[in-house]
């Protein structure tokens, strides 16, 4: 279908410090025990896109995700990883391996997304509107566990009431405007020559950029090329290309003019007849209404996918959203994570160990080796491989990652513990993230607290 | 083969060619049952035969003395005649159907075709290409590397030589199961060689006489035949099957060949449900059927708009053997974002033209044959997407017969060129510079002072009016339009730009406004071999109003959306639009007049695209041979579309 799949697949997050380090790579970070990335690679790999270009920053990331791909991956997808420097942005990577680009429309989803909307949906919608640019929107994610009030205070200072706040044509198929909902303090810019020409504009906050973008290819590199200051494609190549969007410098159509001043006297008159039939036939976009208002002006379309509701989407960027992952993942959107639940609605490996009277609840999942001791008790939380849990703990809506050890008499709640940490006895954890590790100390109680090495 | 068209030429062809009255011949109807059995492909049904054909083999040969005229008849068969005949019955669309099952006409004389075909083809057997396609795949997974620096390839896709192979392997074999038991069970030993033989002297005489079947040698095949009838199919079948399986699509969506099968005939019934169960369960595009259906409208197709364009969204990188132009044109046919007849055929045909510039003839394979399966499984996609109009029949008539009259001396890349520039030739001369024509025919009837009216926005008047305007006649318009669509705004829009005077009312102003017109001029969709003119909905009704009014109707039609079908009215053939269209206002959700009545299971809504206007309204057709009454268009289809075939 001549489109090339990139994955920003990102390196050290600083949002998601403690749980990335040096050995992981924001794109490895365990979702259910299997990194983030591969739940991206099986979306794509679903929808019968086997050829990709994942893009990491710096050379250590790079080389263990693409340890990681090379084991995993052999044989079902043709994976490319290209390391780019550290902290060039997303505009940056792209920029780094924009000379590997030659199909006609560039998808570019991003590393960290756990979802099942069909990238395809995108593909077709940029296709069929010969767009710039198509941006897949989906209905903001409600973060936060609802069962336990316990991270409730967090969210608030975590999750802005919305994210990005988008401007629609009527019809809901262009992009109009788009800005982060951070970023706007009390007024901000709508450009007038677009909404006039667009006649209306559907302002809306309940939809966010689902960072899955589909680019026409000479579009986005001559971006790229003109604008070199730009970093993000979110913050800077998209709002660009909205923004100029009735007055483009892109030349997206350079093809068709060269055609023309081939052709004979003869041949232009008739594929100018031509073009001419095959615009009046369709409805015209507000676009061609404006060029056909004002001689000379090209334009080029910003287009939009809107995700249907019902399908999950969720951006793995921030700690509170690594726990919502994880706990919807096991939970509602277990089809997502691809293994077989049992009848409890949990997943408990067979070579996991457990002792007596230690329950494990539903939406629950124990990875291969681990040795849970007596009278513990597990819910909604995921605990990885060949973790060995003492005696009467408890685990609530936690993570725990592979080779983490945890004393007897320890509650933990809320929390992360990454792998090879270690708990010592009668810990009390809530909100609270341990990085890999990391010792805590016998009896302490904290709540909210990051425990990392200096 | 001219053998087998002997009889044909000789009974008398207005009878035999009507096509559902076969039943009067009990003997060819039964193998006309039987073939339809074997082949329910509609589209790749007319195909094959059509590729058969080997060049010389249409050449004249001294046995048929066929007239130049019957000729015309022989390429485009016999439509007039059928149309003629079948008119008094009121299913007329059915001997149109019927017509493309069979386009050779000779019922008793395509078994043998058929064989003929088939051991061509299982001279290829069906394994060998399987080390092409792991070949291939392999081939595509190491040059799809990208040039590198910077890039590292961690993971290759190793799927193909040993695990595509059988996979693909294992597909065949599970087919070919299927197909070739009912092969062992019918025939008997000496049936099998019977065949046998029979294909070994028919092929020794292919040798011999390159494609050209001495007389002799036919009519034993000829002889065979009724024995060679039954195995012959199954072994097309196979074939088929290896077609498919060269083209490779990936487990689970659909193949090539499936779509082909089950894809609807452009004329089946809707109401047959068994047919739309057969068609439904291999279509690439969900089709849910609509609930509430106008009982009178209930043998067309009408599915839920809804959901058909998202899930063909989604599915947009899993149709493998989707040329991806194709496929655009599909979605946007699908989402009205290109309608109009003349607008969506050169759509297709542009699409058409990108399908043979990347186009490669696959390892052992016959450019003119795969080329038109692909070409089939193409079209049935689109209709899938939106029925076909007669135009785009027309179109899709030529480009075939073009494939199939590629001499197969010419080189795949010359082939592909002379290809690309019929395409092209097409558009230019038959739909472009047709409405040239039109254009310079039309504009002697536009005088000074003139009022013009005219319906929906066709693009022929749009480009005698903007000429006429040109010329400085003074002469005013009037446009007229209707719901839903308003297409009339669009055309409004430009000629006012133009700096044309116009009024624009809707249709229900329509007999007001006819007192002040002078002319009225009407595009059309198709115009039919009895006049009848098959156009947007609500043009009869203008047509109407004005010849009450004596006001003279002028049809502006490009001689390719000709088509020899007859039809008195427009209930047999339409075609069925949203009916959301019609009970909201798009865009604008919160008008909403119908609200609440919607899911009520007493109200049905009906949006028809088309209608049939009598040639009784029409004063004159305006078409690139001339102006002609409309008394006239069967000529124009018997004696130019034999040349429109040839161009």
């Amino acid at each position: 279908m001549d489109f090339q799949v990139v994955i920003l697949a990102g390196g050290f997050s600083s949002n998601l410090v403690p749980l990335v380090s040096k050995e992981v790579p924001k794109a490895l970070l365990p979702v259910a025990n299997r990194p983030v990335l591969s739940y991206v690679l099986d979306l794509l790999e679903s929808n019968n896109l086997k050829d990709l270009i994942v893009v990491v920053e710096g050379e250590d990331a790079a080389l263990k995700v693409g340890g990681w791909i090379s084991a995993a991956c052999v044989d079902r997808l043709h994976v490319e990883v290209a390391a780019v420097a550290e902290n060039v942005g997303t505009a940056g990577a792209l920029r780094a391996i924009a000379h590997h680009l030659t199909a006609k429309d560039i998808l570019i989803v991003s590393g960290d997304i756990v979802s099942d909307i069909p990238p395809g949906a995108v593909a077709a919608t940029h296709r069929r509107h010969d767009a710039a640019v198509t941006v897949m929107l989906c209905a903001q994610p409600v973060s936060g566990p609802s069962e336990s009030g316990g991270s409730s205070g967090k969210d608030k200072t975590k999750k802005p009431a919305c994210e990005d706040i988008v401007g629609l044509d009527s019809w809901k198929q262009f992009l109009l405007y788009i800005a982060k909902g951070t970023e706007i303090k009390k007024d901000t810019r709508v450009k007038k020559s677009i909404l006039c020409a667009a006649g209306k504009m559907e302002l809306r906050s309940d939809l966010m950029d689902s960072h899955i973008y589909a680019f026409k290819r000479s579009v986005l590199q001559e971006v790229l090329d003109q604008k070199p200051a730009f970093r993000s494609l979110k913050q800077d190549v998209l709002p660009y290309l909205v923004r100029t969007q009735l007055r483009s410098d892109v030349s997206s159509d350079q093809n068709n003019v060269e055609e023309i001043g081939n052709g004979k006297d003869n041949m232009q008159n008739n594929e100018v007849v031509l073009s001419q039939i095959l615009s009046n036939a369709s409805l015209p976009s507000f676009h061609q209404v404006y060029e056909s208002g004002l001689d000379s002006r090209k334009t080029h379309k910003c287009c939009v996918y809107i995700a249907d509701e019902s399908k999950f989407f969720v951006r793995l960027n921030s700690i509170q959203a690594f726990m919502d992952v994880n706990r919807d993942v096991i939970g509602d959107a277990n089809h997502l994570s691809g293994y077989s639940f049992s009848a409890h609605h949990n997943i408990v490996h067979p070579s996991a160990e457990l002792g007596s009277k230690t329950t494990v609840g539903p939406h629950c999942m124990l990875g291969e080796g681990s040795q849970v001791g007596d009278k513990c008790s597990v819910k909604r939380s995921v605990i990885g491989r060949h973790c060995r849990i003492g005696s009467n703990v408890k685990i609530v809506n936690s993570v725990v990652m592979d080779h983490a050890t945890i004393g007897d008499g320890c509650s933990i709640q809320g929390s992360v513990i990454c792998s090879n940490a270690q708990l010592q006895e009668r810990v009390t954890l809530r909100d609270c993230q341990v990085e890999a590790g990391y010792i805590v100390c016998a009896g302490g109680e904290h709540k909210g607290e990051t425990f990392a090495r200096k | 083969m001219e053998s087998r068209r002997n009889p044909r030429a000789v009974v008398d062809p207005k009878v035999r060619q009507v096509g559902f009255f076969t039943s009067s011949q009990p003997d060819s109807s039964s193998t006309q049952q039987q073939q339809q059995q074997t082949d329910p492909i509609p589209a790749s049904a007319s195909s094959p035969p059509v590729s058969t054909i080997s060049p010389s083999g249409n050449s004249l040969s001294p046995v048929m003395i066929p007239p130049p005229r019957l000729n015309s008849s022989d390429t485009f068969p016999l439509r007039g005649a059928a149309a003629g005949a079948s008119s008094a019955v009121s299913p007329s669309s059915f001997s149109y159907s019927n017509r493309r099952d069979f386009p050779d006409g000779s019922t008793t004389a395509s078994p043998g075709r058929h064989s003929r075909g088939s051991f061509v083809k299982s001279s290829t057997p069906v394994a060998s290409s399987l080390p092409g396609i792991g070949m291939d795949s392999m081939a595509a997974a190491k040059s799809s590397s990208v040039p590198a620096s910077g890039l590292t390839t961690v993971s290759v896709a190793t799927m193909p030589p040993g695990l595509a192979e059988k996979a693909s392997g294992m597909e065949v074999q599970s087919d070919q199961k299927k197909n070739s038991k009912p092969l062992k069970e019918k025939t008997t030993k000496a049936e099998r060689r019977a065949i046998q033989e029979a294909q070994r002297a028919a092929k020794a005489a292919a040798k011999a006489d390159g494609g050209k079947v001495p007389p002799g040698t036919s009519a034993s095949v000829a002889s065979t035949s009724v024995k060679v009838a039954k195995p012959a199919k199954p072994s097309t079948q196979k074939n088929e099957v290896s077609v498919a399986a060269g083209v490779t699509e990936k487990k689970g969506g659909p193949s090539e060949k499936d779509r082909k099968k089950d894809a609807p005939h452009p004329r089946m019934q809707y109401d047959d449900e068994s047919r739309v169960v057969k068609a439904k369960r291999r279509a690439v595009v969900k089709q849910t059927e609509a609930k509430n259906r106008v009982e009178l409208f209930r043998h067309l197709p009408q599915y839920e708009h809804g959901t058909q364009l998202p899930d063909l969204e989604t599915k947009f990188f899993q149709l493998d053997p989707m040329h991806p132009a194709v496929y655009k044109v599909g979605l946007q046919y699908l989402s009205g974002d290109i309608s109009g007849g003349n607008a969506r055929c050169i759509a297709m045909l542009q699409a058409f033209q990108e399908v043979v510039k990347d186009y490669s003839t696959p390892p052992e394979k016959n450019l003119n044959r795969d080329m038109t399966a692909k070409i089939s499984s193409y079209v049935s996609f689109l209709i899938e997407c939106r029925p076909l109009s007669i135009s785009m029949g027309n179109a899709i008539r030529f480009v075939k017969n073009r494939i199939a009259k590629l001499p197969i001396t010419l080189s795949e890349s010359e082939a592909k060129a002379a290809l690309q520039s019929d395409i092209e030739r097409f558009i230019n001369d038959k739909i472009i510079g047709a409405d040239m024509v039109i254009v310079k025919h039309a504009v002697t009837k536009i005088r000074d002072g003139d009022v013009l009216l005219t319906y929906g926005s066709p693009t022929a008047v749009e480009m005698i009016l903007l000429h006429a305007h040109e010329l400085k006649k003074k002469f005013r318009v009037l446009v007229v339009d209707s719901r839903p669509k308003l297409e009339g705004q669009l055309l409004l829009r430009r000629l006012i730009k133009r700096g044309i005077s116009c009024t624009y009312t809707h249709i229900n102003a329509i007999s007001y406004i006819m007192h002040e017109v002078t002319k009225v001029f009407l595009g059309a969709s198709s115009v039919l071999s009895n006049g009848t003119v098959y156009s947007r909905v609500g043009t009869a009704c203008v047509a109407m109003v004005a010849s009450a009014f004596r006001v003279p109707v002028l049809v502006c039609c490009e001689a390719y959306k000709f088509h020899e079908r007859v039809q008195l009215d427009s209930i047999c053939s339409n075609e069925l639009g949203d009916p959301n269209a019609i009970s909201k206002v798009h865009g604008r959700e919160d008008i909403n007049y119908l609200d609440g009545l919607t899911n009520n299971a007493n109200l049905q809504f009906l949006n028809l695209m088309y209608d049939a206007t009598p040639s009784d309204y029409i004063s004159m057709i305006i078409t690139d041979y001339g102006m002609v009454p409309p008394t006239s268009v069967p000529v124009i289809v018997r004696e130019y579309q034999k040349e429109h075939l040839l161009v």
